[in-house]
């Protein structure tokens, strides 16, 4: 059963880690394709280095990043590029997207570059994020935002304040946990690592209440490290508290924004599972090839935490944990409150895929019949945005867009606490995510109509006190010479 | 391998608008129950006929409005307005009263406006105002709680049936020999005569807080809706705010002349009060929808009790100034928008 934080929003949901948590994080079986989709990250897509029949060795660069946000893309294994070919990905489901195919040689030949192991104090900041970038970090906290994108943003005077996410609110999700509690010299690495790169002065790793494993190994490794600038705070199990915006309001006491980033209020946040990647990438040279991902729910026999290499398919890592059980029956990428449901597991594991759910009727409560809205409120009690969704779910039908915007749509994050709560059952969080694009568009529409409008109005005036000059300068060429000017 | 696919949350709470219904009937049953031990079945009989009623309007309603009927009655809320109204009415009034009324709160408040979550104004208070605009004299004919030395008037079960079904009493008995003002009814007449609040005070009628038995009434209302709040059916603000104007405004008049105005245990203790706070002015449909609102819609609702019963024609207030806020509900709405997260304070 959950209780509702009456003051904060969101929720205690009953978490569902303990089944993932109880063997340590194993080696996912290697296999002989790797599909490594190009656009897995935020941004532009990466612009491949390699062609077809070319030989690659594993941690060798395959793909370089776009103009703009992107990010570097790397071998996995050691083979032979067998394609680069339109394959269907976890993240965008619409369609396939290009992607780079490698036979695995099962050799495991690694690329020498001996050159990416750097002492990071010996390097500039600036040098240090381009360095970061060169390893194809991104955010592995679910949206794989480019890292080296991010911290250059985020580059300020007197140095950003480091936030580490290591709060996972999803109530299947584990990767974060067992990553703290197996590999907490990495994060602390890669968080002196973050401090150096962003000249911060101190860092906050911020870590649920529910984990105490996870706490005391981070505590060991910060104390081994012996580095005072770095601190844990631990915040309460409440779903969606691992929300960017909604953990810095839990840590700091202060709000991003509505419409800027963390580092308009001096704030960085990473993931620790991006902190780690980094320590990998400073300390031993391996580019982000491999990721942690939760293997769990009821429809799956064993569940378990899989180290994993980017482009193993969905159905591999099922294979490992036992197969499916009888009662499977949704297969979803992400956390049970926010991930997305997948058509099928041929599918290859990306740097996003934190966790994979395999879910039966026990996991998923069947939805009843979707009733009216009686504005019970228990939605807006719950919203981490504290957004009335009752009544902006009475504004959908018809869709009435000034009542939207002023009512905050746009804020909504879809975490889906509305929906969890909602007696009649209505499924507000697939609302309000079909709903946000519509009216983002028409307020553009909007603005761009002003805008128009506007222009429009200073053309007539131009052309208008054109036509007065011209016509004064005609009056003035008509007058006989040497009669004075009337004005 | 092929799996449906289906948005997220993929997990939801076990809940639904039937759930929430039944807790406010089952929170009701103390309240019930001590109405019937101070002033009989009738009110039994009442809620039959109420419910019965509104399970046919609504799905008469339904039927006509080319909706589903079954989800919708089974969400048990045409019951809790058949309870609401059937609680308002004396519980010797005739049939057709508490037939006509529900009936009509859930024809015309209700489904007229869109049915279930889509009704402006609370169905059972829309209900009971018609009645008491048009049948007065039957509305006001409550009868004397138990314990007032008057037990020969007590009727049987057989002998309620017959009074609500056929509208005449058993022979043996007149209704001025069985019925007997409410509290608040009472207070206002005496007080209008020119007694003191003490002098009236004296009547049989009242007892050690309000009236006699409806202390006890109201206290199990007061329970019930602790219990509504504890199960995070309601929460405080509405009746918090009610509560707290009731009493502001009874005290500050109490303060200014304790001989004419009654204190504000009684106005808690006596009337609907603490069945509008709680029950009534809660109905989330009706009422304002964010925090801030809320307080401002009960406040509202308190203040207009205590100038109904205090200034205005009818003796207890409830019904119309739930209804008049329901009114302002768009107003409060609109101009108690919470603070988005990120946006300036």
């Amino acid at each position: 059963m959950t209780t509702t934080e009456l003051l904060t929003g969101g929720l205690r949901i009953e978490a569902h880690k303990r089944r993932s948590t109880k063997a340590s994080v194993r080696a996912a079986r290697l296999i002989e394709r790797y599909v490594i989709p190009l656009d897995q990250h935020s941004g532009l897509p990466a612009l491949p280095l390699v062609k077809p029949a070319d030989r690659v060795r594993m941690f060798q660069p395959i793909a370089q990043p776009a103009p703009g946000i992107s990010a570097w893309l790397h071998s996995p294994v050691s083979g032979e590029v067998l394609a680069i070919e339109p394959r269907p990905a976890p993240h965008r489901l619409g369609a396939p997207t290009m992607s780079i195919v490698i036979a695995n040689d099962g050799r495991d030949e690694r690329f020498d570059n001996a050159a990416a192991v750097v002492s990071f104090e010996q390097i500039s900041p600036a040098e240090a994020c381009e360095h970061i970038a060169r390893g194809g970090i991104v955010g592995l906290g679910g949206a794989a935002f480019p890292t080296a994108n991010k911290l250059e943003s985020s580059l300020c005077e007197n140095g950003p304040q480091l936030l580490l996410n290591g709060a996972e609110c999803e109530p299947y999700i584990s990767c974060d946990e067992m990553l703290m509690r197996e590999r907490a010299d990495d994060i602390v690495f890669g968080a002196r690592a973050l401090l150096h790169a962003l000249c911060a002065p101190n860092c906050t790793i911020a870590i649920e209440d529910d984990v105490p494993e996870a706490q005391t190994a981070l505590r060991l490794a910060i104390e081994k490290a012996a580095d005072a600038r770095i601190r844990i705070k631990v915040v309460p199990a409440i779903y969606p508290a691992g929300g960017e915006r909604q953990l810095i309001a839990t840590v700091f006491g202060v709000e991003v924004p509505h419409d800027g980033f963390p580092a308009d209020i001096g704030v960085v946040c990473q993931n620790v599972g991006t902190a780690a990647a980094i320590a990998r990438w400073i300390r031993d040279g391996q580019p982000l090839v491999s990721r942690i991902v939760t293997v769990t729910g009821d429809g799956v026999s064993e569940a378990g935490n899989w180290e994993t290499r980017i482009g193993t398919p969905f159905s591999s890592l099922i294979a490992d944990s036992g197969g499916y059980t009888e009662r499977m029956s949704r297969l979803i990428m992400g956390g049970s409150m926010m991930g997305t449901s997948l058509p099928h597991d041929d599918l290859p594991v990306v740097k996003a895929t934190n966790c994979i759910i395999a879910a039966s009727a026990l996991d998923l409560q069947p939805r009843g019949p979707e009733m009216p809205c009686i504005r019970c409120g228990n939605c807006s009690q719950a919203c981490p945005a504290f957004l009335l969704p009752q009544q902006l779910h009475w504004y959908l039908q018809p869709f009435d867009s000034e009542q939207l915007s002023r009512h905050g749509l746009l804020d909504c994050i879809e975490c889906g606490c509305c929906d969890y709560v909602c007696p009649s059952q209505i499924p507000l969080a697939e609302r309000f995510r079909e709903a946000k694009p519509l009216l983002a568009r028409e307020l553009d529409a909007h603005l761009t109509a002003d805008a128009a409008r506007a222009r429009f109005h200073s053309r007539n005036e131009r052309l208008a006190r054109l036509e007065a000059e011209h016509r004064a300068k005609l009056a003035e060429k008509r007058r006989p010479k040497g009669e004075p000017s009337s004005t | 391998m092929t799996f449906p696919t289906a948005p997220a949350p993929h997990v939801v709470a076990h809940d639904s608008v039937g759930r929430v219904m039944r807790i406010v009937l089952y929170a009701l049953v103390p309240t019930v129950a001590l109405h019937v031990v101070f002033f009989g079945v009738g009110l039994l009989v009442q809620i039959a006929l109420g419910a019965a009623t509104a399970l046919l309007t609504e799905a008469l309603a339904l039927r006509l409005r080319q909706k589903p009927i079954e989800p919708f009655l089974k969400d048990g809320s045409a019951i809790v307005t058949a309870v609401l109204l059937a609680l308002c009415l004396p519980p010797l009034a005739p049939w057709w009263l508490v037939v006509s009324g529900t009936a009509f709160a859930i024809l015309l408040a209700k489904h007229l406006y869109g049915g279930l979550g889509r009704n402006p104004f609370n169905p059972a208070m829309v209900g009971y105002a018609v009645l008491l605009v048009s049948f007065p004299v039957q509305l006001l004919q409550w009868l004397p709680p138990s314990g007032m030395d008057i037990e020969q008037t007590r009727l049987s079960i057989g002998e309620t049936l017959q009074t609500i079904l056929t509208g005449s009493l058993p022979s043996r008995l007149t209704w001025d020999a069985v019925t007997s003002p409410t509290p608040l009814d009472a207070l206002r007449t005496h007080l209008k005569m020119g007694m003191t609040m003490a002098e009236a005070q004296a009547a049989p009628v009242f007892g050690a807080l309000g009236g006699r038995g409806w202390e006890w009434i109201n206290l199990a209302t007061l329970a019930g809706g602790i219990v509504l709040y504890a199960l995070h059916i309601i929460r405080w603000h509405i009746p918090v705010a009610m509560l707290s104007a009731i009493v502001v405004c009874a005290s500050l008049m109490y303060m200014v002349d304790p001989g004419a105005y009654a204190g504000p245990i009684f106005h808690l203790t006596s009337g609907a009060s603490l069945l509008g706070a709680f029950f009534i002015a809660t109905d989330p449909t009706s009422a304002a929808t964010s925090d801030r609102g809320r307080l401002i819609y009960g406040a509202g609702i308190g203040v207009l009790t205590y100038v109904i019963r205090t200034w205005g024609g009818y003796p207890d207030g409830v019904a119309f100034a739930v209804l008049l806020m329901n009114l302002s509900v768009p107003l409060i709405d609109r101009y108690t928008i919470p603070r988005v997260y990120g946006h300036a304070r």
